[in-house]
């Protein structure tokens, strides 16, 4: 287990360096910082000025090693846009897309789990079809346009819930199904078949021999059971709804960080995009991480192949 | 007198023949086949079955409702939208970017994909760590962010979003030709190949890749959903194609202003949309079913 953990962390580690690079060179690969900085009527000597105090004017690695210093301790530049630090304007940005995703994500175990488990309590059954529907319809449904419907429906149509904003409780309601029906299918599927490969282990049948009831049995024996994975996967899904987020805050006009990212790549503004692809490759791979070694801990097989290599 | 091994043999089907027949009782395959087949036709003969120019404008007929409204007309069967434009026209033509996108995006993923997978499930060892490396650096990467800045920074154009895609979209390939040719790699055939001194991309090409092909053409049509459907995304938040081409998540984010007053102008290309990557996703599941070792008995 040891030798495994290390290795995950390794390359992790591996790849946050890799990403933090791309992420760098996209900024570089924009155009002239210089030019963007001082605006696009800038006299040359200006422009100049500035690419020395920025220390623009020195190699790529060496910008990247300051860069990459600077960016460990929370200081991710200024923003071109609003002349401000690009920390400042995401603290207040960030927990809103986590409060959506973390929505996102109960919706999405709230649908998946007792449907799961209902299909997998009964295979074959016009629930497990249901089931089925549900997770075919879910993958081929444009995250976007659904949003729209949604808006229409409960927005217009019914007068329910708020159509844009992120000012209450109520302006989460239909993001977060949103967001969360793309996450249902997968989550469903493993579910079922989790559930199905624990009914059908020998505990399960010492728990029906002992006369267990059919309810204690589903709950308490075979779903814990079949919950590791569904945990581990959940954590991999949060990690993609934060990035799944731009569409649908941008459909929202949600205050969060997919929302501003959007703003910020359609004004050039790079500072801001780098800062936001780096924070959720870092999420997203620190949350691979935990899943991965979670499930290893879980599943001598899969520890033992880690040490072996 | 018939020699009797030859007559069984002809009793017992070949395994192309139970595919075939297993493919024809899958009912989900048949409703994916006919509903692909249905815009496969439409992007070929759009020319011959669009009514109008999908891009000519005219101002005085703007915003017609179609024929199952009150005042729709059966000369705009789908009407038209805000700039006066035919939408059943421009729903025909639609189909051909999402198509074309969905096709070629999918080859270069299929391509790029399937050359890191079979590299690594064949050679093992430091490939296997390379190209797994590799695999996780592209996951890490939040792919509509990465797609929309690329886009921002080139300019978008249908050679750009195919590109771009095509580039991110690897990923799967990877994951499942790398687990497929693990298991091949150690059968018999490939022993063979190797004893008779066969060079290691002849056995790769031409001894694991027919075996592994059928891998191949499942998470093909999965990707391609994929594909399509992130194309209308970065489409409608303005960084896919460009107008005045018409792209299916184009017209939604260009009607998206009419949605409130007429629903239908979004509901059109939506349903297209849908139906279009609902179709590939049961024909691609109706393949894996038919196809993949776990689907055979």
């Amino acid at each position: 287990m040891f030798a495994y953990t290390i290795k995950r962390i390794g390359l992790t580690l591996l790849v946050a360096l890799t990403v933090s690079f791309i992420s760098f060179l996209t900024l570089h690969l924009s155009g002239d910082l210089a030019q963007a900085m001082a605006g696009a009527d800038a006299k040359a000597a200006d422009v100049e000025r500035i690419r020395q105090q920025y220390g623009l004017d020195r190699p790529l690695l060496v910008q990247y090693a300051s860069w990459a210093g600077k960016a460990l301790s929370g200081d991710f530049g200024e923003s071109f846009y609003f002349r401000k630090p690009v920390t400042e304007l995401l603290a207040d940005r960030f927990p809103v897309t986590i409060a959506l995703a973390l929505s996102a994500i109960v919706f999405a175990l709230g649908l998946a789990i007792p449907l799961g488990v209902a299909a997998a309590a009964r295979p074959n059954s016009w629930i497990d079809r249901l089931c089925l529907s549900v997770s075919v319809v879910g993958q081929a449904l444009p995250s976007f346009w659904f949003s729209l419907m949604l808006i229409i429906f409960f927005g217009v149509t019914l007068r329910w819930l708020p159509v844009s904003g992120s000012g209450s409780w109520q302006h989460y309601v239909m993001p977060a199904i949103a967001l969360g029906y793309y996450a249902t299918p997968a989550l469903m599927r493993l579910t079922r078949a989790g559930m199905l490969e624990a009914l059908d282990s020998d505990y399960i049948r010492t728990a029906r021999a002992k006369g267990l009831r059919t309810h204690s049995i589903i709950f308490k024996h075979a779903l814990r059971n079949a919950a590791i994975p569904i945990v581990a996967v959940s954590a991999v899904q949060f990690g993609f709804m934060l990035s799944g987020s731009v569409v649908i805050e941008t459909v929202f006009a949600i205050r969060g960080i997919g929302h501003f990212a959007w703003e910020a790549i359609s004004r050039s503004d790079f500072p801001v995009v780098q800062a936001i692809v780096l924070i959720l490759a870092f999420v997203y791979v620190g949350l691979n991480l935990i899943a991965d070694l979670l499930i290893a801990a879980l599943d001598p097989r899969l520890r033992m192949q880690g040490e072996g290599v | 007198m018939k020699d009797p091994v030859e007559s069984n043999l002809q009793a017992v089907s070949t395994p192309r023949a139970i595919a075939r027949r297993r493919l024809y009782q899958h009912k989900g395959f048949i409703i994916g086949a006919i509903g692909l087949a249905i815009v496969l036709g439409m992007a070929l003969f759009a020319p011959l079955l669009a009514p109008y120019d999908p891009y000519e404008q005219v101002l005085t007929r703007r915003l017609i409702p179609p024929f199952w409204q009150e005042d729709g007309t059966w000369l705009f069967p789908l009407g038209t939208d805000h700039l006066g434009r035919d939408y059943l026209s421009r729903i025909l033509y639609g189909a051909r970017v999402s198509l074309a996108i969905g096709f070629v995006a999918t080859i270069i993923s299929a391509v790029i994909g399937g050359t890191l997978g079979m590299a690594a499930g064949y050679f093992g060892g430091r490939v296997d760590m390379v190209v797994s490396f590799m695999l996780s650096t592209r996951l890490s990467m939040p792919v509509v962010l990465v797609a929309l800045s690329v886009v921002a920074l080139v300019g978008g154009s249908l050679t750009v979003v195919i590109s771009v895609l095509g580039c991110l979209l690897w990923d799967r390939f990877t994951v499942v030709l790398r687990a497929v040719t693990m298991r091949e790699r150690l059968l018999d055939y490939v022993s063979a190949a190797k004893a008779i001194g066969c060079t290691d991309f002849r056995i790769i090409a031409r001894e694991i890749f027919p075996n592994v092909f059928p891998a191949f053409v499942v998470i093909a049509t999965l990707e391609m959903a994929n594909a399509i459907l992130l194309e209308a995304a970065l489409s409608f938040l303005g960084l896919g194609v460009q107008p005045p081409l018409p792209s299916w998540g184009l017209m939604i984010a260009e009607a998206k202003e009419q949605m409130y007053f007429s629903p239908w102008i979004i509901a059109i290309p939506g349903c297209a949309l849908f139906a279009l990557v609902l179709s590939i996703n049961l024909f691609g599941d109706g393949l894996r079913d038919v196809l993949s070792p776990e689907g055979r008995n």
